[in-house]
């Protein structure tokens, strides 16, 4: 009997290799698939466990932080200034993922990035507990909060709806990015899974999307803002400030029997002449004359402009990726009347709108924004400093120039708080209809401006959604104007202050 | 009919303790006990430093308790190893030990998932009632059967002659859950409990040891019909069709449990069992074959008819897929399972250092899921090789005992080790369908544990009888043994 006992032995030898073989393969080869399957809570536990790094402004404000606990978490994540930075930091829930900036950064803030492997291996060594690094954002937490405070505490009347974004023209630096209304990242961070379900459920469920950073994800008509992109296009082209456009009141939409009218009927400056000037359209926001030039400038040349300012760029990132702007088909004439004013299929981002005066501020020249100043190792010694990314000249300087002296014009025709004496802004409004019944629904009001005008340091794009509290009367210059100004005056030495 | 063979025939059958345990030239053979007791110290130590690190790890903290624990639990041990020295002098050194290590971890992760359940508990202000506690006193009343077992059972011989009533007292007990109302049988979809009140008993754990006696027996005394040759077919020698019954009950009883308790695990490996027994006493191939064709054809009908085993095949096949992933009864479990051995990789998160509390069941049948991520590839590598040289050891004491029937019962005890271990690893890292079942020695539950340590006793048992040294008290000793202690009963079919 012994040897078929031998042969059972082998069997149990062949058995025990089979499984040793499969655990090879299981933990060995198939391990990291396994390790980074989204539903393995794993490494969200593990990494929730390390001590986080934080989120800085370029002031030196928290933004994000961590308090130390006595659960097996170990450490609390905190958002020290709540709902009106969440856009920026996002929130960093164990159950529903990391968002924003601790989505994209989460390599460096949780300490698992490559460069930080070497400190890694020396905790390690020493015992020491892994720590993430630091993220310092371009964020000036006054301009941030300041624009925060004008939305959603605007003087009178209700809180308003809409997303304002600062950058400073020359880098590409995102100054600020407000999104309302807005939601606290906090009880999405708590340790306590009833809580994160609790809130999530209820920001989720809340008509107002306050999840949505609207700056970078929401798309909207920009109405007349859009008119400075036609009038890039015309100056590209060779016309000039003193350019003359109709003056009429209304249009008739080629091919149609649609008119397309002025702000209120008006005519297009003073008097009865037949024509107004570029610049006179520019600060008085002509519609007939726009809708006309950008017959005049055919889709080719508005859509090449557009390119030039990123509009179309489906890949943008700063690092969050930003929702693609575009000028829309414009299959006829009429389509290509209504895109020179901003209305039609155009749709912009807030950081978009941004994007086209931060580049005529910056005498043309586009640049990529972006929200990461430096990313600090736990020490707090650099790993990576600020990199301007041009992205390209969307016009020449002296276009630029004339632009922004047009823009110097609209704002002293624009209404609303907030103007100092001193600070010379350079501004275009717009007043976008839109939804299904254009001229019942209170409108976009939009603000883009960038100050001081002849050496700008900020460049800023407001949009109020439908009217705010203001209603069917509501215009870019009512509503939009005082949150933009607000934002532009929070910025520390602004006019030599 | 049977005739001797020469003993020291060959190197082949040389298995004892080596040169120094021959008897002829030794008339005292080492008994090792020391050996025993030192590697039951290891054991203990090696247990203590797993509970230091769960200490340290879980509760950042480190206090003198873990030492007392560590000692009670080699305390414990030395118990078994007196009694061990005092009624199976002659058992081989490392089974106790290796049974010691298998616990000592067990006992350590089940603790190391109470204290992550506990805290879940506390967070969701529910009650958790700690699985620890119960766990070692399980222990303390499998160490007092051991030691009956030990004690009543001086020579393993004497278990034949009640090989139909183990073997009829084995199929009640494998029966009762099923007969029984579901009320008072049924946990979790499986029909194998008896529920007693105070606590549950799965008579199956019992059963599976029961009807190794009787096959043991029943084999050694029915062993010529099973060795009358029939037709030749593709080179085997088929067995006559008349002398297909008793594997064709078994594996009735195997499909019988599958179909009534819905136990995979069970029916497997009783059937698994049966067949190893068959071979090693008939030494024919082509019972294995006919054995494996009646498994295949008995699965592949299970798989038509019953959807919970065609659930069981998808979850094994496509445990990642979203919607089996996802759906009731689903692979939730055994893929949480792959996870947690993933991110373990090679080295494993360190004891009390990983999240093994995710998967279900981590206690019982996923406790070596929950190995494999803590202490990674390498600590469930050694896992599978302590089981290994557990059941090598008693395979080997198989080998050297003298008697039929202590060849094949402690073969068909050291092959369940095995193969109970293979069903459940298998089972939890999709090399073969989840089947659910405990492993041995390591997994939380009375009645595994019970079973388990009578096997061992009878592993002992063996081993002590294959090793010590030839008395008077045999009944015909064989004056030509060199190697006392080599086979003297292998037997050739006739020719």
């Amino acid at each position: 009997m012994n040897t078929p006992l031998r042969r059972v032995g082998l069997a149990m030898l062949a058995m025990v290799v089979l499984l040793l073989a499969n655990i090879t393969y299981i933990q060995m080869v198939k391990a990291d698939d396994y390790r980074a399957d989204a539903r393995n809570q794993r490494v969200r536990f593990d990494e929730y466990s390390r001590e986080r790094g934080k989120i800085i402004s370029s002031d030196g404000k928290l933004l994000a932080t961590v308090a130390q606990t006595n659960d097996s978490l170990r450490y609390q994540r905190q958002y020290p200034l709540g709902a009106a930075f969440a856009p920026v930091t996002g929130f960093y829930s164990i159950r529903y993922g990391p968002a924003a900036l601790e989505r994209t950064e989460k390599d460096i803030l949780d300490g698992s990035d490559d460069r930080l492997f070497v400190r890694r291996l020396s905790d390690l060594i020493t015992g020491r507990d892994p720590r993430g690094g630091n993220i310092q954002t371009t964020i000036d937490s006054r301009v941030q909060q300041a624009a925060y405070d004008a939305m959603t505490k605007p003087g009178t009347g209700a809180a308003y709806t809409g997303a304002v974004v600062a950058l400073r023209p020359q880098t590409g630096e995102i100054l600020a990015m407000v999104s309302t209304p807005s939601y606290d990242p906090n009880p999405l961070a708590s340790h306590s899974a009833d809580e994160q379900a609790a809130a999530w459920t209820a920001y989720d469920k809340d008509k107002t999307r306050p999840m949505v950073n609207r700056a970078i994800q929401d798309t909207y008509p920009p109405g007349s803002t859009f008119k400075l992109v036609v009038s890039a296009a015309a100056l590209e082209d060779g016309m000039n400030k003193d350019t003359q456009l109709t003056a009429a009141n209304s249009v008739q939409l080629p091919g149609t029997r649609t008119d397309l009218e002025n702000f209120n009927g008006g005519h297009c400056g003073p008097g009865d002449q037949q024509t107004a000037s570029l610049e006179t359209a520019i600060a008085l926001s002509c519609n007939t004359a726009f809708a006309t030039l950008a017959g005049q400038l055919g889709p080719d040349k508005l859509r090449e402009q557009a390119a030039k300012f990123g509009i179309g760029q489906t890949d943008l990132k700063i690092p969050m990726g930003v929702e693609e702007s575009h000028i829309g088909p414009m299959p006829d004439a009429a389509a290509v009347f209504q895109t020179g004013i901003g209305q039609r299929d155009v749709r912009l981002t807030p950081m978009q709108d941004a994007m086209v005066v931060a580049a005529i501020a910056n005498g043309g020249t586009l640049m990529r924004p972006q929200l990461v100043q430096k990313k600090l190792a736990p020490d707090l010694s650099e790993m990576s400093k600020f990199k301007a990314d041009e992205v390209g000249k969307a016009m020449s300087g002296s276009n630029a120039s004339a632009l922004r002296d047009m823009m110097k014009k609209s704002e002293e025709n624009t209404k609303g708080n907030g103007k100092v004496n001193g600070l010379v802004i350079a501004s275009k409004t717009g007043t976008a209809e839109h939804g299904k019944d254009p001229k019942n629904t209170p409108p976009h009001a939009w603000y883009v401006a960038f100050a001081p005008a002849d050496n700008p340091q900020i460049a800023v794009a407001v949009i109020v959604e439908s009217g705010g509290n203001r209603g069917l009367a509501a215009t870019g210059g009512l509503v939009a104007a005082s949150v933009g100004r607000a934002a532009i005056n929070a910025l520390p030495g602004i006019g030599g202050r | 009919m049977a005739q001797p063979v020469p003993v020291g025939a060959g190197p082949a059958t040389a298995t004892g303790q080596g040169n120094n345990s021959n008897p002829a030239m030794q008339p005292v053979a080492p008994t090792r006990r020391g050996t025993e007791l030192w590697m039951l110290a290891f054991a203990a130590a090696l247990v203590t430093g797993a509970l230091t690190l769960v200490s340290v790890n879980q509760k950042q903290e480190l206090t003198i308790q873990v030492l007392w624990y560590g000692l009670a639990f080699f305390a414990v041990f030395t118990i078994a190893h007196l009694a061990v020295r005092k009624l199976a002098p002659y058992a081989d050194p490392l089974i106790l030990p290796c049974v010691a290590l298998l616990h000592g971890v067990g006992l350590v992760m089940i603790y190391r998932i109470d204290l992550a359940k506990t805290e879940q508990a506390i967070a969701k202000a529910r009650e958790y009632s700690a699985s620890a506690p119960k766990q070692v006193m399980w222990t303390g009343i499998s160490l007092v059967l051991f030691l009956a077992v030990l004690w009543v059972v001086k020579n393993h011989r004497v278990l034949a002659k009640y090989g139909y009533t183990a073997g009829l007292v084995g199929l009640v007990a494998l029966a009762m859950p099923a007969l029984l109302p579901s009320s008072i049988s049924e946990v979790n979809g499986a029909k194998v409990w008896l529920k007693l009140g105070v606590f549950n008993i799965q008579p199956g754990e019992f059963a599976k040891i029961l009807l190794m006696v009787f096959f043991a027996s029943f084999l050694v005394s029915k062993r010529d019909l099973f060795m009358v040759a029939g037709r030749r077919f593709l080179g085997l020698e088929l067995p006559r069709a008349r002398d297909l019954g008793p594997i064709l009950v078994a594996w009735g009883v195997a499909i019988a449990v599958l179909v009534f308790e819905k136990d995979l695990g069970t029916s497997l490996l009783i059937f698994g069992i049966v067949l190893a027994m068959l071979y090693v006493a008939t030494e024919r191939a082509a019972w294995v074959v006919i054995g494996l064709t009646l498994f295949i054809g008995g699965a592949l009908l299970a798989f038509s008819m019953f959807t919970h085993v065609q659930q069981r095949v998808a979850n094994w096949l496509t445990p990642m897929d979203k919607v089996v992933y996802a759906r009731d009864g689903g692979s939730y479990q055994i893929a949480q399972g792959l996870f947690g051995l993933g991110s373990g990789g090679m080295a494993g998160t360190g004891l009390g250092a990983g999240r093994p509390d995710i998967v279900p069941e981590a206690k019982t049948d996923f406790i070596t899921a929950a190995i494999g991520e803590e202490l990674g590839f390498i600590g469930l590598a050694a896992i599978l090789l302590v089981y290994m040289l557990l059941a090598m050891r008693g395979l080997r004491s198989a080998v050297a005992v003298r008697d039929s029937f202590g060849k094949l019962l402690g073969g068909g005890l050291s092959f369940a080790i095995v193969m109970q271990v293979f069903v459940v690893v298998g089972g939890v890292t999709a090399l073969i369908p989840m089947t659910g079942i405990t492993a041995p020695f390591l997994s939380y539950g009375g009645s595994s544990l019970l079973a388990n340590y009578i096997l061992i006793a009878l592993l002992l048992r063996i081993s002590d009888a294959a090793r010590r040294p030839q008395t008077g008290s045999r009944p015909r000793p064989v004056q030509q043994a060199p190697l006392g202690e080599a086979s003297t009963v292998m037997v050739e079919r006739p020719t």
